[in-house]
Parts: structure tokens; C-alpha cells; sequence
């Protein structure tokens, strides 16, 4: 089943950590598997913020042996961004196999990606200047506190509880997706789209990597793909609405804007409520009502439809 | 088991025919059978009776016992404040009574009603008023996709925009939107009637077996076995008078409402068994 939330602020920042939390949880019911967040902060710096993982949350159950491997996987990351040239401003280990680096860097980042994610079990997660992408096992509350996402602000954000239905229940097969290799976009979708594997392997021959088996991973490569050829964000939602096949909706995010497009059967839910301040979309109207506790105006987007706000 | 050739009254209105040709439909309910109003366990309800419900720190299922527990000490206007959009509230109310929302509902509202007159002050979300048998529910704002899905009787109004695939195996009653509807309206649709005053999107009335859909806008496109009939006299006074019930009017006269109606040419209005259809296909 799944659970989608997006929000973002126009023109300020918010408390979008835990604005994003509290939309979640009330979203458990729809899938407690897992959850995420492309949570966007300050978007003025230079630097990057680079969100990676070593290993699966399930791996650490696999044997002693795994603390030194993680040890020695992120030891290999440090190696190969010295190798490259990228200068390691700030580093969190937020848990023993989710890292997050703030890094300097001006030459072609598509190459220092592939090259960490050459090391065994290491996934970058998100790379960007306004982009934290946060995703792990549990429900909202749990990951909030397990990742600290209580005090991030931002502009905007979406985030994702997971119902697993057709791949394994662990952080690879989590939601959000970062469109690799573009800097600050991120998709979470609800649904199952019927042509993944023609267009996986139509894109995976035009170079893009995919990192699972999870079907909404192919959203993000394909709007990274249409991005690729030129389109704008609402663009290449457009085209994707004719072009994938199957029951969804999704959420894109990227540095500045909020995307959200509907299948053109309108065969799962969304709900939508708009101020001149601020915009929220959930799979259910009880994640806004969880930041708006008074009533207010919503309503549901059409089928086929596409809609892009600004921060 | 009640008579299965009565002539009913939206014949000699000119409404379609609603006599269904499937071999498999029956009809288990006749306005001659007093007994049919009322089930074994109704509550006598005064209306006058006041009783106010804060739903807002309750859970789901306390807030639906609470309502029955009022309904038995013989309330018979409930007003819920603070519903917050949960879900599956004020369902399987098979009684007279009067339920006030002032707020939003979430998914699942309203389910199997059969007698209630329900007004909801905010809007619904997916599924509303499923599988509605009688009585009437009012909401103001705006409602999701699957309004009145499976209904069977009673009058659903929404007074804004609803989602997708209202009156989706619609079987009775009358489902009126003041506003603008998505796709798949009326998809297999047996009976009842829709009335929407605004736009209607695409494949609408798709495979619709029966009833009648009015459109007050314009129409995105039909959906396969829809076609195109025409308003009677008795139809349009039917109309007029169903909606000044509510408050509301057609946008140019309920005479240029569109009037949508199954063409009956898809495969079950024939008397062939699969097995026959084989040779003859």
C-alpha cells in the first residue's frame, strides 16, 4: 500500500523534520516496514552533503565479522575521496553504517560517485547542497530519533512509509530514491508500475545505474534520465505519466521545487491542501490535519494530473 | 422473495429502463414489504434529544460505540466535533438518526448507512457512503474517489468536487455532485442515478449496465456502451425538484442537463451460455 507525504514552505524556512515526522507516523498504518526522508536545508552553501551507507541494518545480524568489514568499507570511501580530490569538511557516523560527509569538491562529482560506489556494499544514498536523504527500518518515530531529525530545517520535504510488497524489506528497497546522478532530486512513489523491467533495461543500456529491484528506484532514473535530455522538472513528469505503465503516484523534490503527478486512472490516493504559504500532500488527509490540528480546505488531485510548486 | 415485474415509477418518468436483462441479477427488496424497513433491533430515537461528541482525543472505534451507545439511550441528533479526518466513522448506522460532522472525514466514512441523515461540514475522503442502502448524507466541501460505490439507496450529495469512480457498481439511489467529477463515473453502474453539475472526466458511464448519469458540463469522453439519451417532461421535473431538495441548480436548467445512459450492446444483455457464446463467436 505505501504512504507519501511532501510539504514545502514558500519562501522560509520550517520545521521540516519534524513537520515530516509527524505526517509519517500518522501514515504507519500504510506501511511500517520502513521509512524515509528528502529532507532539503540550506541550499546556499557551496558544499555538498553526501548521505552513505556501508551496509544493511539486517547485515550487522550476520556475524562478528561484519563490524570490522563496515570499519574497513569506510575506510576505503575515505581512501578513494582523498584519491579524488575531495576535501572532507565534516563527518557524522549517524549509526554504525549510515554516514553523512560534508564535502568540497568542483570537478565532475558523477565520477567520484561511481568510484565509491565501487567498494563493496557501499551505496550513496543522496549527494547534494540541499538534499539530506534519510531512510532506514521502523516507523517515523523511530528513525526521526535514531537519525536526529527532530531540529532540521528546511524549505521542503518528502518523505515515505513502506508497505514491502515487491522487493526485500531493507534500506536498499526504501523510499525516497535519489535520482542519481543529479544533485538535490528525489522521488517516493505509491504504487507498481507494470513496464519496469522494459524500461530498466532500456535505461541501463543508456548508462543509468539502479541500485534495487524496487520498482519505484525506476522514477527517479527515469526523470534523471528525461532531465538528462533537456526537460524541466514538470516536463519530464508529463512524459512520465504517458510513458510508465501501472497504478501510481509520486512525489519529486528537487534544491527548489515540489513535484507531484497521478497515473491517468487516478488509481491511488492523494490529498492536497494549498495556502499562499504552504503546500501538503499525503496518501491520506490525516498526515496534514497531524501539522494542521484546525480545519481546512483539501482536495484530491485529478487523474493524469501533474503540479510543480516553488519554495 | 418480492415481485420481480413490478413497473417502476422512473419508467413512466422516462428515466431508463432499469430493468435489468442479466440473468443473474435479482431483486431481494419490495416497497410492498413493510418488514424491509425495519430491522429486528431498531432503536426509537427522538430527534430533539441532543448529545455532542468531542472525537478529536477518541479513537475510531470508541467514537462508533459511543454514537450506538447514544442512539440506545434514545438520542437522535448526534453532533461530532472534531473528527480530524479519521477514518471509517459514523459507518453501519442502520437506524433513523441525525449525525452532525463538523469537520473533515477521512476514508471509509459513512459505510453501509441505512437510514441516517448525515451532514458532513468539511470534506470526505476515499469510499464515502459505501454500499449506502438508505437515508440521506450531505457534504459540503469536497469528497475522494469511490463516492457512493456500490450504493443501493438513499440520496449522496457532495456539494464540491469529487475524485474518481463515482458511483463505481452503483445499484440504486441518487449520488449528486455540484462540482466537478473525475474519470470512470459510473463505471458498471446497474442502477440509480447520478447527477453531476459540473465537469465529468473521461470513460464515463463505462459498461454501466443501467441508471441514468446527468452532466451539467462538459464531458471529457464516454466509456464503452455509453450513449446519449434524452430528458422527458416527468424526467426534468424529477430533476428540479431532487435538487432544490439540497439547495442546488443546474447551470444552464436541468433541460440541458446530458443525459447518459447504457446502450446495452456489451455481451451480457445476450441469453447465451459461455459455453453457447464459444460457438457462436
Amino acid at each position: 500500500m505505501c504512504g507519501i507525504a511532501g510539504l514545502i514552505h514558500r519562501g522560509k524556512s520550517a520545521d521540516i523534520g519534524s513537520q515530516m515526522t509527524s505526517m509519517l507516523q500518522a501514515l504507519k498504518h500504510r506501511g511500517p516496514d520502513s521509512t524515509g526522508y528528502a529532507l532539503y536545508g540550506d541550499k546556499g552553501s557551496k558544499d555538498y552533503v553526501m548521505r552513505f551507507k556501508v551496509a544493511e541494518q539486517e547485515d550487522l545480524a550476520t556475524g562478528f565479522d561484519i563490524h570490522d568489514i563496515i570499519i574497513d568499507r569506510k575506510k576505503k570511501v575515505d581512501e578513494r575521496l582523498k584519491d579524488m580530490k575531495v576535501s572532507i569538511k565534516n563527518e557524522e557516523a549517524v549509526t554504525e553504517y549510515a554516514h553523512r560527509y560534508t564535502i568540497s569538491f568542483d570537478g565532475d562529482l558523477k565520477r567520484v560517485i561511481d568510484y565509491i560506489e565501487d567498494v563493496e556494499g557501499v551505496e550513496i544514498l543522496s549527494m547534494g547542497h540541499a538534499l539530506e536523504l534519510i531512510k532506514d527500518l521502523g516507523d517515523a518515530t523511530v528513525v526521526s530519533e535514531q537519525y536526529k531529525l527532530g531540529g532540521f530545517k528546511g524549505t521542503h520535504a518528502i518523505g515515505h512509509t513502506r508497505m514491502a510488497t515487491e522487493s526485500d524489506v531493507d534500506i536498499r528497497s526504501a523510499h525516497p530514491y535519489w535520482a542519481y546522478p543529479f544533485n538535490d532530486v528525489s522521488v517516493v512513489h505509491n504504487g507498481q508500475l507494470t513496464n519496469y523491467w522494459t524500461n530498466r533495461r532500456d535505461l541501463e543500456r543508456r548508462g543509468h545505474r539502479f541500485m534495487s529491484d524496487c520498482d519505484s528506484e525506476l522514477i527517479a532514473v527515469y526523470i534523471a534520465h528525461r532531465m538528462d535530455e533537456g526537460d524541466d522538472l514538470e516536463s519530464a513528469m508529463k512524459r512520465s505519466v504517458d510513458h510508465l505503465d501501472g497504478v501510481f503516484t509520486y512525489l519529486v523534490a528537487t534544491a527548489d521545487s515540489l513535484g507531484m503527478a497521478k497515473d491517468v486512472m487516478a488509481a491511488k490516493p492523494m490529498v492536497l491542501y494549498e495556502s499562499d504559504d504552504l503546500i501538503a500532500l499525503a496518501s491520506e488527509e490525516v498526515a496534514i490535519r497531524s501539522i494542521f490540528p484546525h480545519e481546512i480546505d483539501t482536495f484530491d488531485p485529478y487523474e493524469g494530473e501533474v503540479r510543480v510548486w516553488q519554495s | 422473495m418480492a415481485e420481480l415485474n413490478a413497473e417502476h415509477e422512473s419508467h413512466k418518468l422516462g428515466m431508463h429502463t432499469e430493468q435489468l436483462a442479466g440473468r443473474t441479477q435479482q431483486v431481494f427488496f419490495s416497497p410492498s414489504a413493510d418488514e424491509n424497513f425495519v430491522y429486528h433491533d431498531s432503536i426509537e430515537v427522538d430527534f430533539d434529544k441532543v448529545a455532542e461528541i468531542d472525537a478529536g482525543p477518541m479513537e475510531i472505534t470508541d467514537i462508533n460505540l459511543r454514537i450506538r451507545e447514544l442512539m440506545k439511550e434514545g438520542v437522535g441528533t448526534i453532533n461530532i466535533k472534531n473528527p480530524g479526518a479519521k477514518h471509517s466513522l459514523g459507518v453501519g448506522i442502520l437506524n433513523r438518526l441525525n449525525l452532525n460532522f463538523e469537520g473533515s472525514l477521512g476514508y471509509f466514512g459513512c459505510g453501509l448507512a441505512d437510514g441516517p441523515n448525515i451532514r458532513i461540514s468539511g470534506r470526505v475522503g476515499w469510499s464515502c457512503a459505501e454500499n449506502m442502502m438508505s437515508g440521506t448524507i450531505v457534504v459540503e466541501k469536497n469528497a475522494g474517489s469511490t463516492f457512493g460505490a456500490a450504493m443501493r439507496g438513499g440520496d449522496l450529495v457532495c456539494k464540491g468536487d469529487v475524485g474518481s469512480r463515482t458511483g463505481i457498481d452503483q445499484k440504486g439511489g441518487t449520488i449528486i455532485v455540484g462540482g466537478r467529477a473525475g474519470a470512470f463515473n459510473g463505471f458498471m453502474m446497474q442502477r440509480g442515478r447520478i447527477i453531476i453539475l459540473g465537469d465529468a472526466g473521461k470513460n464515463l458511464g463505462d459498461s454501466m449496465y443501467d441508471g441514468t448519469i446527468y452532466v451539467g458540463g462538459k464531458i471529457a469522453d464516454l466509456g464503452v456502451d455509453a450513449v446519449e439519451g434524452e430528458i422527458t417532461e416527468g424526467e426534468a421535473k424529477w430533476l428540479e425538484a431532487k435538487l432544490s431538495l439540497y439547495g442546488m441548480e443546474a447551470p444552464n436548467g436541468v433541460k440541458n442537463l446530458t443525459k447518459i445512459v447504457a446502450g446495452k450492446q456489451l455481451w451480457n444483455y445476450d441469453n447465451l451460455e459461455p459455453s453457447e457464446k464459444k460457438l457462436v463467436l
